[in-house]
């Protein structure tokens, strides 16, 4: 049987991969495609390191089949900057210190992204309960919350 | 490899899930069946993906109530702002599976057909009376949705049939649903138990219907009609609440597991029973 | 970024940290995302069984399988013999490390690798694995470790005889050791006590729950030269641990650091390295081996929980006479658990003239336990501080009175033995009783929990070098993986003393190479003791610097002054200019005698202990058991914050762990001694929903012993928080558990039942 043959939209650009029916969409961005910052903390969709969108949606790429994607639109961390200038969230993310370890990091800035896109004044509730599925051990979640509720009054602005 | 299928009509699928032999398996948000496949819980050797049927991904308003797809995803229930107006409990359900990322995925049609006895989206669909369409190499047929699981992981489809479409009929005037869970954390977790209420008022505020729902308190969701009927003909005030309450209780059937012990599991059943029941009266009250 | 009126122009200010764009934009190598040309897969075979004998092992139906290059069992690992090697933080038995590795003769745990195998995909590697026959010999069981310490309970080793009892027993147990400490004399100060409390209290083990599993590429040449690319919290102690186990030279080993995601302790050992390299060396080619979420779960390990029994003397006035702790811990499957710190940092925080503390090391048949953050303290002072609890409510006290009127303070004697050095511990009680959250008003359901907590931290060996560029910038050069920002303290550190700016001080962690030796990362000990490394190493660029100058100058080196990156001539003697900066001298060094770089190796001692205070509030919901941490105050003595904000980042995530630890997380485990909850899933650590925000208060009482004052801070916040959470609780729902966690059945059963 032969690989399935995919073609997508990967941060903007046009992008083809053949994988196989059991590869999911986080196999194939870090195994086939070297874009390695979407990382695999859990497999089970639990942790949310491997957060992306995909067509607008902010998924858990290891809970969909690299199959599923053909004919849709993916972003992943590493389309979040725009060539070499940071997104506000990262760069807010940068300025406080709201992260340690940072393998929680991608996942975390691709949901927020998500969350101010679609809500621009987010209350500190309601930024957490969107990340609730992003988990993080060494912050304690503080800084991370006040870094999006900084990122979000600067876009606002 | 497992093979990989993608039709675009219900017949088209019907045709590759009858196939003697083949193994397949519905694949809709995939956050149940990839977690089981990979963790060898299922066995499959071909996926069928029904994302791609659309009347899978419609919510229309039909006859007064709202026809959904079995693949639309959580979010996109959440987004419906007249879904959420009728039947508010519904989308709590729904919406309460999972972190966000679960959501941009997760449907009703995998939760129910899934059969977890503690799928958060399944206790309010019963308590609003909801019926499935199946699709199946008989044709379709329709079903109350709590006849669909009869034991945990299991369901009364045939082989080559699934899950097309849930129907949640008009509310009632003056009807109001909702639906509760407990989990240890503020999100993450599996519902320990599950409680939905779903009640009509007359004009003078005396309950004429009232449907209560357990979760995660026996192998399967249960319709707890005696629950139910201690509300009926009552103002809802804390005596009926109370017999509501320990009717809800009786029905238990749980068991001690990871998540909960029987005991536990008992007493928060009644409790949450208690809350929903409030605020699905608070809901019904208030629609004009 | 500004410096907020310190004294000093970079230490003390919130630079951002140098790796940091490239952790935002996913850009950082993490072990998982290395790769090499030629690179294949390894997979390891796990033990089903909690306990069992093996028989045999087949492989060759694996071998044959197309695309499977490799395969080892503990044949292809020495024997080793079985001795206990002092290890820095805790002695080391590499025996027990090479069996943890991949059983020998026995399997210990559900989980216990067996066999390892490398092929050419994950999928064949997988189906390897099932190839592979190994005939069990089942055997009992046993998990809990009170279970475990029974005359009648299965044993783990045949040759464990208790050490630390007299005369020794006759026949092997599980209690690996017993140790007791010893100030003054209980018996007596219990006769003068007024008050007593006596409780027991239980905690289940717990895991660090870093989110990035362990993973490693290794690739071992021709000639034998092995390289190694993990993600530890010690290339070195990699390099060691596999040198020993394999009976390699250190030299023929280099290992080269990835960014970590994660450790608090559980990556200060060895997994998987060792079999990669044993299956690179076997197959040929580059192997890399990265744990699913289960396998960490299953396999690597939790710290212990334990069972203590505490009982506190003391007068009506408050001043305690008296304290006994007796504890045992469970290890896992080999001995090892801290229990010894656990007797330890017991009482710390407090000026008692009789104190006595026993431990027990118990084995039991549960994943080896391995360091978390302040390994043993957490649980003695959640059974100390919950205790401490009682006896202020038992008082009428203030709990952070009756705190201040025990405080240990310099000079107090530690129940281990030695005097306090200079301590911030009655300063943080202070700065806690002052603070807003402690007078702030509470609603029903809702209760206040104080506790405090102590950690030693260490020193030990670190070596750094900082080498001038030839345009006057800089390199800092160490050894020790950055967990949590300690890269850009290193350079903020060097920056300070070379007086340049902190952008042209560059940090790099360097391989086991390239840098001279350190003792890994853990213990609170990057910051001050590899910090020092970077001082003495920047300190010897200066003085070189000086020298340059006088060359240059034709004066003497002792009147040169360095002062803020720029030398000047004492006296203004030079008749060709008035001042050099460390770009120009950097530019003729040629000239001057060479390249400049300055280097340090020190085994740093004084390492200043820690202390910290919390205040916790919780809301309890009567009817349901469950609780709701709604707000947080953590007050630490930290030194000296060389960047504020990581110092922050340190006391927030630990006091979360803690919470954590606290309120849900356990290891559940059915009756044939398989664990149930292997996933976050049902591992439930705190999600962001989950917490408050965490209130931080830095107290500054400078460590004399370090040049910028600093003492350890990263293991401190996570010893208060388990009772401050509990007392807590107790007060909000007015019953008390003292088996954690506090789960909502707990605490519900405890509600219907009181």
């Amino acid at each position: 049987m032969s690989k399935h043959h995919v073609s997508t939209v990967i941060n903007g650009e046009p992008i083809e991969f053949l994988c196989e029916t059991q590869q999911t969409l986080l196999d194939v961005l870090r195994d086939e495609l070297g874009f390695t910052g979407s990382k695999e903390g859990c497999g089970s969709g639990d942790c949310g390191a491997c957060s992306v969108m995909v067509d607008d949606r902010l998924v858990c790429s290891c809970l969909v089949l690299g199959a599923e994607v053909d004919g849709c639109r993916v972003e992943t961390i590493e389309g979040v900057a725009a060539g070499g200038n940071l997104h506000p969230l990262q760069q807010v993310f940068l300025n406080e210190a709201a992260l340690q370890c940072g393998i929680c990091t991608p996942g975390i800035i691709v949901a927020a992204k998500a969350l101010l896109e679609k809500n621009p004044d987010p209350n500190e509730e309601e930024i957490r309960f969107w990340l609730a599925g992003n988990l993080c051990r060494c912050t304690g979640y503080d800084k991370i919350v006040k870094a999006v509720q900084q990122a979000a009054a600067i876009m606002r602005s | 490899m497992l093979t990989y299928n993608k039709p675009t009509t219900v017949d088209e699928a019907v045709a590759l899930l009858k196939q003697p032999g083949t193994r397949r398996r519905v694949l809709a948000g995939g956050t149940d069946l990839l977690v089981q496949l990979r963790s060898g819980r299922l066995q499959a050797e071909g996926i069928v993906d029904i994302k791609r049927i659309p009347e899978l991904q419609n919510i229309r308003e039909e006859n007064g109530g709202f026809r959904i797809g079995a693949a639309v995803a959580g979010a996109a229930l959440g987004e419906n702002a007249a879904l959420r107006r009728m039947w508010p409990g519904v989308v709590e359900g729904a919406n309460l599976i999972g972190s966000t990322q679960i959501q941009g995925r997760a449907s009703l049609g995998g939760n129910l057909c899934n059969g977890s006895p503690a799928a958060d989206g399944v206790p309010a669909l019963i308590a609003a009376g909801v019926r499935c369409t199946i699709a199946g190499p008989g044709g379709r047929r329709e079903v109350p949705v709590e006849s669909v699981v009869v034991g945990p992981g299991k369901t009364s489809l045939a082989e080559g049939e699934f899950l097309v479409d849930f129907y949640l009929p008009a509310q009632a005037a003056k009807g109001g649903d909702a639906y509760l869970r407990f989990i240890p954390r503020t999100e993450m977790d599996i519902a320990v138990v599950g409680a939905a209420v779903n009640l009509v008022l007359d004009a003078s505020g005396v309950c004429t219907a009232a449907r209560v729902s357990l979760g995660a308190v026996a192998p399967r969701a249960l319709l707890v009609e005696a629950a139910g009927k201690a509300l009926v003909g009552t103002r809802v005030d804390d005596a009926a609440l109370d017999a509501m309450a320990a009717a809800a209780r009786a029905a238990c059937a749980p068991i001690n597991d990871k998540r909960g012990t029987i005991e536990f599991r008992t007493h928060v059943a009644g409790v949450l029973a208690k809350r929903a029941a409030k605020i699905a009266l608070e809901r019904a009250r208030s629609r004009a | 970024m500004g410096n907020e009126g310190n004294k000093f122009k970079w230490v003390g200010t919130r630079q951002v940290r140098p790796d940091g764009v490239d952790k935002v934009t996913g850009q950082a190598t993490y072990g998982a995302d290395f790769t090499l040309p030629g690179m294949i897969t390894g997979k390891v075979l796990r033990s089903p069984h909690a306990h069992a004998r093996i028989r045999s092992i087949d492989t060759s139906a694996a071998a044959a399988l197309p695309g499977v290059r490799a395969i080892v069992t503990a044949a292809d690992f020495p024997d080793l013999p079985s001795e206990v090697v002092a290890g820095g933080e805790a002695p080391v038995n590499y025996r027990h490390v090479s069996c943890n590795t991949i059983a020998r003769d026995k399997v210990l745990y559900e989980g216990h690798a067996v066999a390892a195998v490398a092929a050419t995909s994950t999928a064949i590697a997988d189906e390897a694995l099932a190839l592979i026959k190994v005939d069990y010999e089942v055997l009992p069981h046993v998990i809990d470790v009170a279970d475990a310490m029974r005359d009648d309970a299965p044993v783990l080793h045949d040759d464990l005889i208790t050490s630390g009892v007299d005369p020794a027993p006759k026949k092997a147990s599980n209690i690996a050791s017993r140790t007791e400490f010893v100030l003054g004399d209980v018996a007596k100060g219990f006769g003068e006590a007024e008050v007593v409390i006596e409780r027991k209290y239980t905690t289940q083990p717990v895991h660090q729950g870093y989110i990035e599993p362990h993973a490693v590429v290794a690739s071992v040449a021709a000639d034998g030269m092995a390289t190694i690319w993990c993600s530890s919290q010690g290339q070195f102690m990699v390099r060691e641990f596999c040198a020993k186990l394999l009976k390699l030279d250190d030299a023929s080993i280099r290992v080269i650091p990835a960014e970590i995601g994660g450790g608090f302790g559980g990556k200060t050992t060895v997994y998987l390295e060792p079999l990669a390299l044993v299956l690179s060396r076997k197959s040929g080619r580059p192997v890399r081996m990265v744990m699913t979420r289960e396998e960490v779960f299953r396999a690597s390990g939790p710290t212990s929980g334990g069972v203590l029994h505490v009982k506190l003397g003391a007068k009506h006035d408050g001043t305690l006479v008296a304290a006994d702790i007796e504890l045992a811990y469970q290890a896992g499957a080999f001995p090892g658990s801290p229990a010894i710190p656990g007797c330890m940092t017991a009482f710390a925080c407090y000026d008692v003239p009789n104190a006595r503390a026993v431990g027990y090391d118990v084995v039991s048949n549960r994943p080896k336990c391995a360091a978390y953050r302040a390994p043993g303290a957490p649980l003695s002072a959640f059974a100390v501080e919950s205790a401490m609890d009682e006896l202020a409510l038992q008082l009428k006290m203030d709990p952070i009175e009756l705190r201040l009127k025990n405080a240990a303070k310099e000079g107090t004697r530690a129940l281990y033995g030695p005097k306090m050095p200079t301590i911030g511990f009655v300063e943080t009680l202070e700065a806690a009783k002052a603070h807003p959250h402690y007078s702030a008003p509470l609603k029903p359901n809702q209760g206040r929990g104080v506790a405090s907590g102590f950690w030693f931290n260490i020193g030990g060996q670190s070596s750094a070098a900082v080498h001038v560029n030839e345009d006057g910038t800089a390199v800092v050069v160490s050894g020790n993986p950055d967990i949590g920002g300690s890269r850009a303290s290193m350079a903020l550190m060097a920056a300070e003393v070379l007086g340049i700016d902190y952008n042209k001080v560059k940090p790099i962690v360097a391989d086991t190479a390239s840098v001279g030796y350190s003792f890994l990362t853990g213990g609170s000990r990057v910051t001050f003791a590899t910090g020092k490394a970077v001082v003495d190493a920047a300190n010897d660029v200066v003085s070189q610097l000086r020298a340059r100058a006088a060359k240059l100058w034709k004066c003497d080196v002792e009147e040169v002054v360095w002062k803020d990156g720029v030398a000047y001539p004492a006296q203004g003697q030079t008749d060709t200019r008035t001042q050099l900066s460390l770009a120009e001298i950097a530019a003729s060094a040629a000239r001057t005698g060479g390249p400049i770089s300055g280097k340090a190796c020190i085994n740093a001692g004084g390492a200043g202990p820690g202390f910290g205070t919390h205040i916790c509030d919780v809301e309890v919901d009567p009817e349901t058991g469950r609780s709701s941490v709604i707000r947080y105050t953590v007050v630490q003595d930290v030194g000296r914050a060389i960047h504020p904000s990581y110092c922050e980042g340190q006391l927030q995530g630990g006091a979360v762990q803690g919470i954590g630890w606290a309120l849900n997380e356990e290891y559940l485990y059915d009756d044939k001694g398989r664990l149930l909850n292997p996933g976050f899933l049902d591992y439930r650590m705190p999600v962001a929903s989950d917490m408050p925000m965490i209130d931080t208060v830095m107290v500054e009482v400078p460590n004399p012993t370090h040049p910028f004052g600093v003492r350890g801070v990263g293991e401190v916040p996570i010893v208060p928080p388990l009772a401050a959470v509990a007392n807590a609780v107790a007060r909000a729902a007015d019953v008390r558990v003292n088996d954690l966690p506090i789960s909502p059945p707990r605490l519900l059963s405890a509600i219907l039942h009181k």
